[in-house]
């Protein structure tokens, strides 16, 4: 359905709708790569600038300190029992206990090192398995897209979850099963998206230039096409992190994870055995959850404002809020007519 | 927002283009001092820029200029179907003396179409893909005029006969068409209601060069049979001298030559006309090299000062530079905003 | 109808692919797959069941493809083998039992969060700015943070155990037995809502999100800005116009979700007991029934292509494009 840009023969400034908006390079995806380093802390910087990003910049921060200073922060073995089964929260147990009197505080804490280990590495197997194979479709297309694209596309259909239960009920039970069945499941969403995205960049003068002077396939595919893409792939990578980690929750609460080891998924998984909710104690329900959810979020808003920055649409429409909310004038949000704004003078 | 640079052109009275202003050849619409500017993170983008016209019952005014030059945007600031960041910040459009921009929504509903409806440039997209031609034309009849489907369908078979199509087609889906019948299929549905006055934006951009004579003519014939105004719009400069009364050229969101079609194609005064005389090959006529206009259309934020022509104007002086050109009349019924020519007497 | 018979194909690829991986599942257990059961169950086995178990793999001293050849004529002529933990009933017999539940729950949430989704974003786009567009979206992302079973267990705590609202467990009150009577359909309709408003709750931000993205695009097609200059009522323009077009991709993607959905109600149907395929399944994996667990996840997975070949024929019907050339 590539109707619009063939059949116009002059690219059109001012469309009816208004798209005036200058496009910058990188969105264009014509510019040439700069030098990696700078590209890279100059993107950082970028996300940074925005709100929603920097806001769950921190947020994930935070979680990576309480996870790396977890010995720290709640000293001792968390899986000790050290009060009496399912007190609320107080100033000495500020989660109050589990239905075993372990410290809901000190578990939660220390839960946060082995989910978001897990979230991070399977995050990053993903985004790694998605460039490869993504990319590598989209850049050959013919026979060796036919059967990748089939690859993808068999694994997006088969349901995710009953999959993942089948597997580990079927392999060795431990945290590297685990990592492996997300793995596993997790890849064809993000490889899907770059495959198409390289689809277009395929056709790029850059590519072309590339492909004459004789680079290899390789070098043209990861070192040339790559860091145009780099959102897209980040964007993936965050998107597969916050599905290892509630995917892990999942699985763990169903009982199907290393009960002996401590994350957020087995914390519920216990609260859920122990009755917790049952016999009133939500406190050791309720943190864990919080955890995964704030996570998640954070990785959401990065992705929102990931997109807002390379996504040429959304950052026009942003912009062009910006200078209607920074003038005096009052324009109707959606009008059904084009506004008259009578200039004095 | 930066100040905005000296006025250019500065209203042209309407009585100054428009000599016969009373009895049956009071002007059907008549467009004054229109200002429209898309609103964008740079500062505002002054798309048309104190245009003024009128057109007379029956009369086809040529509209031409290089893409960007602010053509679409007055014929879709005449049915007022921009949307912000498009606002009209200034000038009057009346229609038979009913002044467009004070109009409400339903007012507005009302008046498209029945009394000006329009062709868009390209039929692929201006028509709904997932809706039959014939249904888009019924629904345009049925949103102004009560009357039961079966009449309205009727009508549909009567439009397709006008312009050629087999009204067994009005079941067809616009991507079962061929290019030149999408087309027709839009100029059906613009004479669905009979009106007045149509706009042709680019009609046959689109099209082969044999099928655009064939539509032309389909125009033309139309034209004298139902006897509407039209307001022709193109950057196809040979076209319009064959088919309209009157020609205004535009450059930069200006009218910097206006006159009748014989006296532009005969006489051009202004440079940049004469450019756009000579980019295409006539029709008719002896051959001439074609030598094209050198340089880009301005950036319309910081329009340059003086004329706006000058940064590509072979005959420049460094008046220009500084003192902007009105448009007044050097000889009976030519217009031009150029300091090349002196007044009239 | 060539598009038809493409989808066909590819359904005919992906339960293939599900076929094999599912008889490569018990070899891929670490050492002899016959003694790591074993094992796994303490002698605890009945040596007919140890033969069931046999049989159902296929597990013997032929060579490995014609294991395989010997499992895929069994599974086509619907014999998935005996469930151990109901032994000695067939796994077809066990499974039909719990899929008429999660076809219920699966499709209702499904449908109802597809429909209310899609619609919210049509609404939402419609009033650019208002109050229903500029809350929603945050919200339900907020929203879609949280683990599904969480927020599922904390409903059926406060509304069903402390509130008392709704049935705590199973589809049904046990005190009916399966009929066509109004009683009964009461009874299914009421132990519905939750485990269903639940997985809509949470399916509706990503349907919203995507209609609004699709509309806010379609909306600056040319054939919207022609709709207008016809003169035509904004309502018009909204739902025959850009949310007929829009409507498209997010079908695609409705497709798509199926297998995340359908996959997911596990873990509602665990939540609420609900006695379906996921349900089961876990009961399955607790009971180390490997035939009924692999049953199971092949039953789930043919449920989500026959719902994607549903979501085909509806594309067919809405595309013109697709159905004709």
């Amino acid at each position: 359905m590539a109707q619009t840009a063939d059949e116009r023969p002059i690219p059109i400034q001012t469309t009816p709708a208004g798209q005036v908006v200058p496009l910058a390079p990188d969105a264009t995806g014509g510019a040439m790569p700069a030098t990696r380093r700078s590209a890279v802390f100059g993107g950082v910087r970028r996300l940074l600038a925005n709100r929603k990003a920097a806001f769950g910049a921190a947020i994930l921060l935070m979680f990576a300190l309480v996870g790396i200073f977890a010995p720290v922060i709640a000293p001792g073995d968390p899986s000790d029992f050290v009060a009496r089964p399912h007190q609320a929260p107080s100033a000495e147990y500020w989660f109050g206990t589990t239905g075993q009197g372990q410290d809901v505080f000190a578990q939660t804490v220390w839960g946060t090192r082995v989910s978001l280990t897990i979230g991070v590495l399977v995050g990053i197997a993903v985004a790694i398995i998605g460039v490869v194979v993504g990319m590598t479709a989209g850049y050959f297309g013919g026979r060796v897209d036919d059967v990748l694209s089939l690859v993808m596309n068999v694994f997006l259909i088969v349901p995710a979850l009953p999959l993942l239960v089948t597997l580990a009920a079927f392999l060795p039970p431990g945290m590297l099963t685990i990592a492996f069945v997300l793995a596993f499941t997790g890849w064809p969403w993000g490889a899907r998206v770059l495959r198409s995205q390289m689809l277009a960049m395929r056709e790029k003068d850059f590519v072309s230039a590339a492909q004459i002077s004789g680079e290899s396939k390789v070098r043209i595919i990861f070192a040339e096409v790559l860091p145009n893409m780099t959102s897209l792939a980040v964007s993936g990578a965050f998107g597969a992190t916050v599905y290892a980690i509630g995917a892990q929750a999942g699985l763990e609460f169903l009982g199907l994870g290393d009960i002996s080891t401590i994350s957020w998924g087995t914390i519920l998984y216990w609260a859920g055995n122990n009755a917790g909710l049952l016999t009133g104690a939500w406190w050791t329900f309720v943190p864990a959850g919080l955890c995964i959810a704030l996570v998640a979020f954070a990785f959401a808003l990065l992705n929102y404002a990931l997109d807002e920055i390379t996504n040429p649409r959304l950052r026009a429409q942003r912009e062009i809020n910006n200078v209607l909310g920074r003038s005096k004038e009052k324009l109707p949000k959606r009008a059904r007519a084009t506004p008259v704004v009578r200039r004095a003078g | 927002m930066p100040a905005p640079p000296p006025s250019s052109a500065g209203p042209v009275s309407v009585a100054l283009l428009d000599h016969r202003r009373d009895g049956a050849d009071a002007p059907l619409l008549e467009v004054h001092d229109l200002h429209v500017e898309y609103l964008s993170p740079r500062g505002p983008v002054r798309a048309v820029d104190g245009v003024s016209f009128t057109i007379r019952p029956g009369e086809v005014l040529g509209l031409a200029g290089e893409s960007g030059s602010g053509k679409s945007t007055i014929a879709h600031a005449i049915l007022r179907t921009l949307h912000p960041p498009a606002v009209i910040t200034g000038g009057e459009v009346r229609f038979r003396g009913q002044d467009l921009l004070a109009m409400s929504d339903e007012e507005l509903e009302q008046f498209r179409w029945r009394d000006v409806s329009m062709v868009f440039q390209s039929a692929m997209n201006a028509l709904n893909p997932v809706m039959t031609v014939g249904d888009q034309i019924i629904d345009t009849i049925l949103a102004h005029q009560e009357m039961p489907r079966q009449r309205a369908r009727a009508r549909a078979v009567e439009l397709f006969e006008i312009v050629g199509i087999d009204p067994g087609r009005l079941n067809a889906y616009p991507f079962q068409l061929s290019g030149g019948m999408r087309q027709r299929a839009v100029i059906a549905i613009a004479l669905a209601l009979d009106p007045p006055m149509m706009i042709m934006d680019e009609p046959t951009t689109a099209l082969d060069v044999v099928v655009q004579r064939d539509i032309m003519q389909q125009i033309e014939d139309l034209k004298t049979r139902l006897g509407f105004s039209i307001l022709f719009i193109t950057h196809d400069l040979s076209l319009l001298v064959e088919f309209s009364d009157r020609i205004a050229i535009m450059y930069a969101g200006e009218i910097v030559e206006f006159a009748p079609a014989r006296e532009i194609f005969d006489n051009p005064l202004h440079p940049y006309t004469r450019g756009l005389m000579s980019s295409f090959p006539a029709l008719t006529g002896e051959k001439v090299r074609l030598t094209g206009i050198p340089g880009a259309p301005p950036d319309m934020v910081a329009p340059p000062t003086g004329c706006r022509f000058h940064p590509r104007c072979s005959q420049v002086k460094p008046m220009h530079r500084q003192v902007v050109p009105r448009l007044r009349e050097v000889t009976p019924g030519h217009f031009v905003a150029c300091h090349l020519y002196p007044e009239m007497g | 109808m060539r598009y038809i018979l493409r989808r066909l194909g590819f359904y005919a690829v992906a339960a293939w692919a599900s076929l094999t991986l599912n008889f490569f599942l018990p070899r891929m257990m670490p050492g002899d797959p016959e003694s790591v059961i074993f094992a796994r169950f303490r002698g605890q086995l009945r040596p007919e069941e140890v033969e069931a178990l046999r049989e159902a793999y296929g597990l013997s001293d032929d060579p490995i493809f014609l294991q395989y050849f010997t499992y895929l004529t069994h599974v086509l002529r619907g014999d998935f083998g005996l469930s151990i933990s109901a032994f000695p009933a067939p796994v077809t017999d066990v499974i039909a039992t719990g899929l008429r539940w999660t076809l219920l729950l699966g499709g209702v949430s499904l449908v109802l969060g597809f429909v209310v989704g899609n619609a919210l974003g049509v609404l939402g786009t419609w009033r650019r700015g208002s109050l229903l567009d500029s809350t929603l979206p945050p919200l339900l992302i907020f929203i879609g943070s949280f683990p599904y079973f969480w927020l599922a267990t904390l409903a059926l705590y406060l509304l069903s155990f402390e509130l008392g609202w709704f049935p705590l467990r199973h589809a049904y009150s046990d005190r009916l037995s399966p009929s066509y009577s109004l009683d009964f359909v009461q009874s299914v309709l009421i132990h519905l809502i939750l485990p269903a408003g639940t997985v809509v709750l949470v399916s509706i931000g990503g349907w919203l999100l995507g209609m609004r993205n699709t509309m806010i695009a379609t909306l600056a097609e040319d054939y919207i800005t022609f709709a207008e200059a016809k003169g035509l009522s904004q309502r018009r323009i909204m739902f025959s116009y850009a949310a007929r077009n829009a409507l498209l991709p997010n079908i695609t993607a409705f497709g798509m979700a199926l297998g995340f959905v359908l996959g997911g109600a596990l873990l509602t149907e665990v939540v609420f007991s609900y006695p379906g395929l996921g349900y089961q399944l876990l009961t399955a994996v607790r009971n180390l029934d490997y035939p009924l667990m692999q049953g199971l996840f092949l039953m789930i997975t043919f449920a989500v292509l026959g719902a994607n070949l549903i979501v085909d024929l509806l594309y067919v019907r809405l595309d013109p494009r697709v159905r004709g050339s």
